[in-house]
């Protein structure tokens, strides 16, 4: 069972509030989801090579050329606030 | 071919049709927007398939080989100018300056924007009751789920709303909403479509892929869609052109029938449908054997460790100050995003991030997401040896035919596993494709055909075989 301290510490890993009333089912949730995955550790997975991609992709490479990318006025278009040329937003201090 | 009701018309059809000259490409697209229209404006009062629909039709002359034959889009792909909000709050009022690459091709090749397609929110659920604009209905039954994610694609083509649609599946997103509706849907081998310009979720799972009335207009729509992406490094080049699929036997072909996938939690009316369709092919002349997939039954767990712990570092750029969503009121940065991130998100998507967040943590990390990633070794080991033995693995697509809205919104697990049939597949990175196969209790159920990585031809030509044999009539779900 994961308890209302574990829930509020993994928010704040994920940069994510939850209201008072979110927690309780938030940490009965994950605890049902969290027993169902528990079965994988039953399986022997002992010289196992994880996988991160299944189909094998190698030589991605392109050229090192600069290009033009989004102009500066296109990307700042869609913030929910600017300041002249760069985005705004709150000071980190309290 | 009846040109006087080009609604009745397969994609496929229409193209023939608008190039014969029997039909405008402008009267086709009039025709479907103002259905689609009709279903948006009337929002939970229809099905809610659609988020947004295109106020005209395109000005230019559409060029060949589609000539025109309008596409809905799932609501993730970004595109132009033109909402695209993944069925999240966050990405409210959102306006991509870019349109994704697959919409682009698809639109080149003839098929423009007809509008974009409800879904849950950022991919994430099986029923499209999880998303800012309101559940989905299913053209069956309005009383009851899609399924999703892209269940405004498969109920807006189930409906002919649209004549076909662009999905995403990561876990069954494609697939499990086309087998509730009665449609096809086909998942693409991994990399065989770029992912740009898609808002992710699970970056290693997620692939685009068609959505179709039947297998023929999947082909056809797969052709435009494959191919190696610049902007997209795990894309890659697909290794031969996507026919057109003519099969109609399938005599020495060897199906394998995994038990672990036929088994318990398969729902008595969808593995009585599932035997049917397996009969027809044997009389279409494959061979059926059983074959194993050991771990496919912990394909699921893996999954709702993998796909979670991806969302939970792709969902990071959700922060309040490039797009999207910021909450009013806070004065200091931190605070700045976890409010915007807590009134963004919804309830699933919360669950997935904190899942995935908790996995990926200092001490679970190897418990969870390191042993998800050896298993995910482990199933794609299994079906390399299955492949050994059959060309194609044939199971259900989904554990049950479409369920009530509301029925599992409570009980995050019990959706989940939905996606029981699917994953393996998923996390293998094979193709498969779902096909109607009949109706239980009046609602449709879908066949799912998996093939080895780059297979689409084989498998569409067999598809297309058993298509030809089930003859599944879906005239019920046209509105």
């Amino acid at each position: 069972m994961i308890e209302r301290d574990e829930v509020l510490h993994v928010a704040r890993l994920a940069r994510l509030a939850l209201s008072e009333d979110e927690i309780e089912p938030m940490a009965r949730e994950l605890s049902a989801v969290l027993d169902h995955i528990a079965k994988i550790s039953e399986l022997d997975l002992a010289n196992v090579v994880p996988s991160t991609h299944v189909v094998e992709v190698s030589g991605g490479l392109r050229p090192d050329r600069p290009r033009a990318s989004l102009p500066r006025e296109v990307a700042l278009d869609q913030a929910p606030a600017v300041s002249g040329e760069g985005f705004l937003v709150p000071s980190p201090q309290a | 071919m009846n040109a006087t009701d080009p609604l009745a018309l397969s994609a496929g059809e229409a193209v023939e049709a608008i190039s014969a000259g029997l039909l405008s490409s402008r009267e086709l697209f009039e025709a479907y927007r103002a259905r689609a229209e009709a279903d948006r404006a009337a929002a939970d009062g229809g099905l809610n398939c659609f988020t947004w629909v295109a106020e005209q039709p395109p000005g230019e002359d559409q060029p060949p080989p589609l000539h025109g034959v309008p596409l809905a889009i799932k609501d993730l792909f970004c595109t132009e100018g033109v909402p695209s909000q993944s069925g999240s709050r966050m990405l409210e009022g959102y306006l991509p300056p870019y349109t994704a690459t697959v919409v682009s091709a698809l639109a080149g090749a003839g098929a423009p924007l007809l509008g974009k397609t409800n879904q849950d929110e950022f991919a994430m659920g099986s029923s499209t009751e999880n998303s800012a604009f309101g559940a989905a209905r299913n053209p069956w039954d309005r009383e009851r789920v899609p399924g999703g994610s892209s269940g405004g694609s498969a109920a807006a083509v189930a409906a002919g709303l649209a004549p076909w649609a662009l999905g995403t599946d990561t876990g069954g997103s494609i697939r499990q909403p086309a087998a509730l509706c009665g449609i096809v849907g086909l998942k693409p081998t991994y990399g065989a479509v770029s992912r740009y310009g898609m808002i992710a979720f699970a970056s290693s799972l997620d692939q685009a892929g068609p959505m179709t009335r039947n297998v023929g207009d999947a082909a056809l729509m797969l052709r435009h869609m494959v191919g190696r992406d610049r902007c997209d490094a795990t894309s890659l080049a697909f290794p031969e052109e996507i026919a057109l699929p003519t099969g109609e036997r399938l005599d020495g072909v060897r199906l394998g029938v995994p038990e672990e996938l036929t088994g318990e939690g398969i729902e008595g009316g969808v593995l009585e449908s599932f035997h049917a369709a397996l009969a027809r092919a044997q009389e279409l002349g494959a061979e059926v054997q059983d074959v194993h997939l050991p771990h496919a039954p912990h394909a699921l767990s893996a999954y709702y460790v993998l796909a979670p712990a991806e969302c939970s570092s792709n969902l990071a750029r959700f922060d309040g100050v490039r797009y999207g969503l910021r909450a009013a009121g806070a004065d200091q940065l931190l605070d700045m995003y976890t409010r915007t991130r807590h009134d963004g998100f919804g309830a699933e998507v919360k669950r997935r991030i904190m899942l995935g967040t908790y996995a990926l943590s200092s001490g679970y990390y190897e418990a969870y997401y390191a042993r998800a990633q050896r298993v995910r070794t482990k199933i794609a080991d299994d079906f390399r040896t299955a492949f050994e033995q059959v060309h194609f693995i044939l199971a259900p697509t989904s554990p049950s035919v479409a369920f009530k809205l509301g029925e599992k919104t409570g009980d995050p697990l019990a959706m989940y596993l939905n996606d029981y049939c699917t994953v393996p597949m998923s996390l293998a990175g094979i193709p498969a494709i779902s096909i109607p196969c009949g109706l239980s209790e009046g609602l449709p159920v879908g066949l799912q055909i998996a093939g080895p990585a780059f297979s689409e031809n084989r498998m569409l030509d067999a598809a297309h075989a058993m298509e030809q044999a089930l003859d599944f009539d879906a005239a019920a779900a046209r509105v």
